[in-house]
């Protein structure tokens, strides 16, 4: 593929994912914003793939130390956002679960 | 050994696919907690494919980086407590920003071709900002560093100057022109040292209340970078550009949502240190009167329709169990109780809806700002707990600072009892007239330790 079919192909997947996000995200209820927050940081905790990658094409020392911590950061990045998510909506999970008192 | 590389694109894909599938279940709270697992066990097979990826080596180093950041990500995320929830969103995403800044310079340090190489530049720029700035944002969150804003003068001049710089800087990794006896190994630092200072500097003049803007932003942020990033690779990998685009939208438009809910703009937010046009002390009618818990308690008991409105002094004061305790009391007496959240109430966007959920407070008794604001004139008593500029009828006032912010319109309620500690001024510094008004009342002390009060002497009635 040359540099401006890569280019123009580029602009095409970011215009589609910019709309499905901004679609999508416009339905979070206000009440789930901080659940939607750091799922969203959880989401682009996929930059531990790409760190895994500069790490396991790095040659050079210098690469590989910084390679290395990338993939540290990423992996950080990708769990902690995930184990806080999950935390923060198994409570909005448990307290819609409760039994309501009659009247 | 197989190849099984074949198997990378078709992950990559379906984890695309769950995440937004995983984004759609979060409209709701009773779907969103499947949404977020059913994302994370995508993720999980895609970190798993990429060890798949032809030429890698260095396998050791990837698995042991893995365990150390994982491991690390996985304690700290099960032991930080939901009021400090913001900070640790701060500093993830952080992370997430350092990752994307590390793939950068490694690009950088390899061949890339003009195109791909740019990006990796501008990502590398984005990464690095959101980098330094989240980690100052988690600093003030945290209570490490003074949260209010740290000004001095000619700043905006400054921060601007070293953004260009950085940006020279990072044309020159790129151009590298025969004229200056330079290497790219000697720009790379330079650019990134100045990339940091900036995202350093750009954040100390935020006080903590602008903080839910500050946190939405860098998240939109390290999403943009890890999109440009996926552009960094001999492959583009389209599953960073489509994520880190979803974040970056999902980012900027929360930004923007906050700011409107403070009724700043973003600009305001970052350059403008907020106060710096103080309105004229304004005549301020009556005076404040206070009231003792007793008669509160019996004020309530008789009310057929209770609104609750939490602040951050709430969380402060611990008084989340309390609260519920209360809830579940009056509904015991049949009594209406609704929660009222002003969007920027708390730290992050929502976190307010998070700590009344931790407390058991079922989400259906929560009620967004433009919900509510149109039950007040039939409500009997709002008790307002450790709110304050949120609640300010200055805002409907021309010439304050406050002027135009969409607020919570307690004040056409019949009853508003106010729970403060003391008689201080909010974050704003603008005095509250509410608390002059006849139908207001004080009622002083620390907020756990009063509805504590409210809901013994309920129970005695």
């Amino acid at each position: 593929m040359n540099d401006v079919t890569m280019l123009w192909t580029a602009v095409y997947i970011a215009m589609l994912a910019a709309f499905t996000g901004y679609v999508v995200i416009s339905r979070v209820p206000v009440i789930l914003h901080t659940p939607l927050m750091s799922g969203s940081n959880f989401i682009h905790g996929i930059v531990l793939i790409g760190a895994m990658v500069a790490l396991g094409l790095a040659t050079t020392p210098l690469e590989q130390i910084i390679g290395f911590i990338a993939v540290i950061l990423g992996a950080a990045n990708v769990t902690g956002g995930y184990v806080v998510t999950e935390r923060i909506l198994q409570m909005f999970d448990r307290s819609g679960k409760k039994p309501k008192k009659g009247a | 050994m197989i190849d099984f590389s074949w198997a990378i694109d078709p992950v990559y894909i379906a984890t695309i696919f769950f995440f937004i599938v995983g984004l759609q279940r979060m409209s709701h709270p009773l779907t969103a907690r499947s949404g977020i697992v059913w994302a994370g066990a995508a993720m999980l097979i895609a970190t798993l494919v990429t060890f798949l990826t032809p030429n890698l080596t260095n396998f050791t180093l990837m698995a042991l980086a893995i365990v150390i950041g994982g491991g690390f990500g996985y304690i700290a995320a099960k032991r930080v407590g939901m009021t400090d929830m913001p900070q640790m969103v701060a500093f993830y995403n952080g992370m997430g920003g350092g990752a994307a800044a590390g793939i950068s310079a490694v690009a950088l340090l390899g061949t890339t071709t003009a195109p791909s190489g740019s990006l990796a530049v501008i990502g590398g720029l984005i990464g690095a900002v959101s980098f330094s700035g989240s980690l100052i944002a988690f600093l003030k969150l945290q209570g490490w560093m003074r949260p209010r804003p740290i000004t001095f003068k000619g700043q905006q001049v400054v921060n601007m100057m070293i953004l260009a710089l950085a940006i020279v800087s990072g044309v020159l990794v790129l151009s590298h022109p025969s004229w200056i006896p330079l290497t790219v190994g000697m720009y790379l630092p330079l650019f990134f040292v100045l990339s940091l200072g900036f995202g350093f500097l750009m954040t100390l003049p935020i006080g903590g209340a602008d903080m839910p803007v500050v946190i939405s932003m860098y998240n939109a942020f390290t999403g943009l970078a890890v999109a440009l990033d996926g552009f960094s690779f001999a492959t583009p990998n389209y599953a960073m550009v489509i994520a880190g685009i979803i974040v970056g939208a999902a980012g900027s438009l929360l930004t923007l949502q906050m700011a409107r809910a403070m009724n700043r703009s973003i600009s305001n937010v970052f350059f403008g240190a907020f106060g710096a046009t103080e309105e004229k002390e304004m005549q301020i009618q009556g005076s404040m009167k206070s009231i003792e818990a007793d008669d509160v308690a019996v004020m309530l008991a008789y009310a057929n329709k209770v609104i609750i409105a939490p602040g951050y002094g709430m969380a402060v004061a611990q008084a989340q169990q309390k609260v519920k305790e209360l809830t579940d009391l009056l509904e015991s007496k049949d009594i209406q109780v609704k929660f009222a959240i002003h969007p920027v109430a708390g730290r992050m966007p929502g976190h307010m809806n998070v700590l009344l959920a931790e407390a058991g407070v079922a989400y259906d008794h929560l009620f967004d700002r433009d919900e509510v604001n149109p039950e007040f004139p039939s409500t009997d008593v709002v008790l307002v707990i450790g709110a304050n500029d949120v609640i300010n009828p200055a805002a409907h006032r021309k010439g304050s600072p406050l002027f135009g912010m969409p607020i919570l319109d307690v004040e056409q309620a019949k009853n508003v009892i106010v729970l403060k500690r003391g008689q201080g001024k909010g974050f704003a510094g603008i005095e509250n007239d509410l608390f002059y008004r006849d139908n207001t009342r004080m009622l002083y002390g620390d907020a756990q330790e009063t509805v504590g009060k409210l809901v013994q002497a309920l129970k005695k009635l």
